[in-house]
Order: structure tokens, then sequence, then C-alpha cells
């Protein structure tokens, strides 16, 4: 089953084409790395996927609930961690309390932050709010998860904390898509990447496909990462 | 007349004084929270209008808005406003200024929140409704709290314009009591009772600002 598909999106900014009629369709459970040269569209596009950018046309069907992790992480910082992750479950999706709270606490398990319940988001480092940035996603149940730039705004020890926790969700079946600038991550954890310039697809296909490419730009872009 | 009459008859005026006060806080403060909303409409026919009003009640002192007030009916309609009104203006003027500086104050908070709250809060599926009362505002209420503070001490002070439509708060009370007994001492006891209400205000604003203490931004 399709978790996620767009069709034919397009979205213009002062009358600059970013996304220039894109298509992508995501199965249930898959995961997808975006990658791309800064500007090139990423966020603009899983942001019009997640209704925070009205597109200019095209079609968006969800198969079921979405999430999204920020970069940033905007976590509420007037709430504890435990409150961040069962308030939507009890207020918008109207979830018993004790079932969400249980749930939560699993959840902060699975992310190793069971003793950081109490805790406020000021009080956890980057890493650890991205993960509770994370459960908070995971509780509303998604059938589809995006993540923009999850670990740019964090220091290497923190990113590869991060990065484990993502790659951990691969379990529960959810379909990912993640826009990422690390490279290995994208390879390792990745059943599909996307190379996006210019508001289009330019090439996609398994890791290895188009780690390897033949695809000229794809080569200049994977080329001069790896020259830094 | 005795210095303890004299106190009394100030303690007595004092409620005059804190009615204004108080009156003032309760219908200026969810007023401020309309103009604020008024202010930032994207309806040009609200949001114009609010501005103007704001930028009226901010610009002009607030001894004229008082005479304004009390006059105004007479003046536009013709009506005589009855005895009880001359009260009823002062709560009128104070409140609409002070909804304006608190609409402001109000208005600044809000638009100070990181977008990434909001956006966060429409992905997880908060309504705009939950999303205010439940994410944005105790943020801003934390934030504003201090500029707050400020305006409700500047309003404790500001109660003494009543003098201008002759109404008997401490003030005038104090001014009378002075000239009665050709001394100082009435107007100096009022500043001491003006002191210790603002004390204890700051107070209670401190108390407020430690109970939002348990997390930072
Ligand atoms: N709100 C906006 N208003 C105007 N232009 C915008 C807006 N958001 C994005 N853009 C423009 O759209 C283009 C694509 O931006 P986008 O943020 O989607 O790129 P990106 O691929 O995510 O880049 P990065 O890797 O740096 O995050 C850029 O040229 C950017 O300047
Ligand atoms: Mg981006």
């Amino acid at each position: 089953m399709k978790a996620l598909e767009i069709k034919n999106l397009a979205k213009t900014f002062d009358g600059m084409e970013v996304i220039n009629n894109i298509s992508i369709s995501v199965e249930d459970g898959e995961v997808i790395s975006i990658i791309g040269p800064s500007g090139s569209g990423k966020t603009t596009l899983l942001r019009c996927a997640c209704g925070l950018e009205k597109p200019d046309r095209g079609e968006i069907k969800f198969a079921g609930s979405f999430g999204m992790v920020f970069q940033q992480f905007n976590l509420f910082p007037h709430w504890s961690v435990l409150k961040n992750i069962t308030d939507a479950p009890v207020n918008v999706q109207k979830q018993d309390r004790e079932e969400a709270k249980k749930h939560a606490m699993e959840l902060l398990e699975k992310m190793g932050l069971k003793d950081r319940a109490d805790y406020y988001p000021y009080q956890l480092s980057g890493g650890q709010q991205q993960r509770v940035a994370i459960a908070r996603a995971l509780a509303l149940n998604p059938r589809i998860l995006f993540f923009d730039e999850p670990t740019s705004a964090l220091d290497p020890e923190l990113t590869q904390e991060v990065l484990k926790v993502i790659k951990s969700l691969k379990d529960l079946n959810i379909a990912m898509v993640i826009v990422t600038h690390e490279m290995a991550f994208a390879r390792d954890v990745s059943d599909r990447i996307i190379f996006m310039d210019g508001g289009v697809i330019v090439d996609e296909g398994e890791p290895d496909k188009v780690m390897n490419s033949d695809n000229e730009r794809t080569r200049a872009f994977l080329g001069k990462l790896a020259g830094v | 007349m005795a210095f303890t009459d004299m106190l009394l008859e100030l303690l007595t005026s004092f409620g005059v004084t804190f009615n204004i006060f108080i009156v003032t806080l309760i219908f200026s403060l969810p007023l401020g929270l309309i103009v604020a909303v008024g202010r930032m409409s994207k309806n040009k026919f609200i949001s114009i209008p609010v501005s103007i009003y704001i930028s009226i009640m901010r610009g002009t002192p607030l001894m004229l808005q008082l005479i304004c007030v009390y006059f105004g009916p007479y003046y536009l309609f013709r009506i005589s406003p009855g005895t009880n009104y001359r009260m009823m203006a002062i709560y009128i003027a104070f409140a609409i200024n002070y909804a304006a500086y608190f609409g402001e104050i109000f208005r600044s908070g809000i638009q100070s929140m990181p977008r990434g709250q909001y956006e966060a809060a429409q992905i997880l599926g908060y309504t705009k409704l939950q999303t205010f009362m439940r994410i944005i505002l105790p943020q801003v209420i934390k934030r504003i709290l201090p500029s707050v503070s400020n305006e409700v001490i500047t309003l404790v002070k500001d109660t003494s314009f009543a003098f201008t439509l002759s109404v008997m708060d401490m003030f005038t009370m104090a001014k009378a009591l002075a000239a009665g007994q050709t001394s100082v001492v009435p107007l100096f006891a009022a500043g001491v009772f003006y002191y210790i209400f603002n004390f204890i205000v700051a107070k209670i604003f401190d108390i407020f600002e430690n109970k939002l203490n348990y997390y930072r931004f």
C-alpha cells in the first residue's frame, strides 16, 4: 500500500519555481532520503507535503496520518518531556490519558530517555530534545514521518545518537522521508535515495545506484561533498 | 483635625483609588487581548481602525481622554448623564486607555513567538484555538509579565488623574485635606500609601514571575 502519493507538485515563491512538477510515491514502511544542494527545494517539498506551505499545483494524497520532525526540534518549552509527548494524543486524538502516558514512556525508553520524562526541554541537550521531538511525533501513530535535516543543528556526537534512533525506527514499519546531508547515513538507512536539484528530481533509486550514478549532476554534487 | 482622622479620611478615599485600579484591570486586560487580535487582523477594516484607536490612546493625555469621555455624551447627543456617570466615565476612560497599552504589549509578545511553535502545533493536529490557548498564550504571558508589571505599577499612580473629574480618590482627598489644613502632611501620607500599594503590587508580580520560572525558552 502507498502511504503517500504526490503528483505534479509545483510551488513558486515570488515568481521563482522552487518545486517544479515533482511526483513521488512512498510505500508503507519505505525509507526515502532526499539529498541535494542548498536551495534545491527539499524543505519546500516537505513543507508542501505536510500542509505548512500551500502548493500552486499538484495533488497530495495520504493514506493515513503523518508527523514531522523539524531541524529546530520545536518542542513546547513550557511543558515537561512527558507532557510534550502526551498532550496531542490526549487533546487532539482523544486517547485515554493513562494509555497515552504508557505509550509515551515506552517511546521514551526506545529513545533512551526514560529518566528524562519530568525534565523541561531547556534542561536537555540538542540531541535529547530531538529524540523527544521524534517521540512526540511517534505518539500520534503516524503512517509516515517527515524529517527535515533532523541533525543539522547538532554537534557530531549528538548527530550520531539521533541517527541511531532514526535507524531503529525501521522496525516500526512507518514510512520515513528524510532530508539529510549525512550521506553515509542516507546510504545506510534508505530503501531509496532521491537527488533533487533546481526544484526537480534529477536522480533516484537504490542507495548504491544513486551513489554510483552516471548522472553528471549527481556525480558533481556527491563529488563536491567528498571533496570537502 | 487629628492626625489619625486625617489618615482615616485618606484610607476611606483609598477605596475609590483601589476601585479604579481593579475595575480598570478587570476590563482592560481582556479588552487588550481583543485589541491585540484586532491589530494583527489581516482584515484592513479591522486592523486600521484598531491601529488608529491605539495611536490616539497613546498619543493624547489620559487627562484629556477622561474629560472627553465625561463630556462626550453631552456634546455629541445632548444627553445629560446622571450623577453616577462621573465614576462610570473614569472606569471607561481608564479601561479603554489601558486596553490600548496592554494590547500593544500582548501583540509584541504574540509576535515574538517563533513560527516553529505554530508549525509544530499544526502538524500535531491542534486547532487554531487550542494552539493559542494551550501553547502560545502561556508562553506569551511569561514573556510579557515584566512589561505588564510596569504598566500596572503606572496604573496605580495614574489613578490619581481621577481628580480631573473631581472624584474623591485618595489623591483628590489628600489635596483637599492639605488645602484645609494648610499642610503638606496629607499629601506626604498619601505618597506613602501609594508607595505601599505599589510595593505590594510589585511583590505579587514577583510571585507570578517566580511561578513561571520553572521553565526557560
Ligand atoms: N518563504 C519563502 N519565501 C521566498 N522564497 C523562499 C521561501 N522559502 C524558500 N524559498 C526559496 O526557495 C528555494 C528553495 O528553498 P528550500 O528551503 O526548499 O531549499 P533546501 O533544499 O531545503 O535548502 P537547504 O539545504 O539549504 O535547507 C530557495 O531559493 C529559497 O530561497
Ligand atoms: Mg532545507
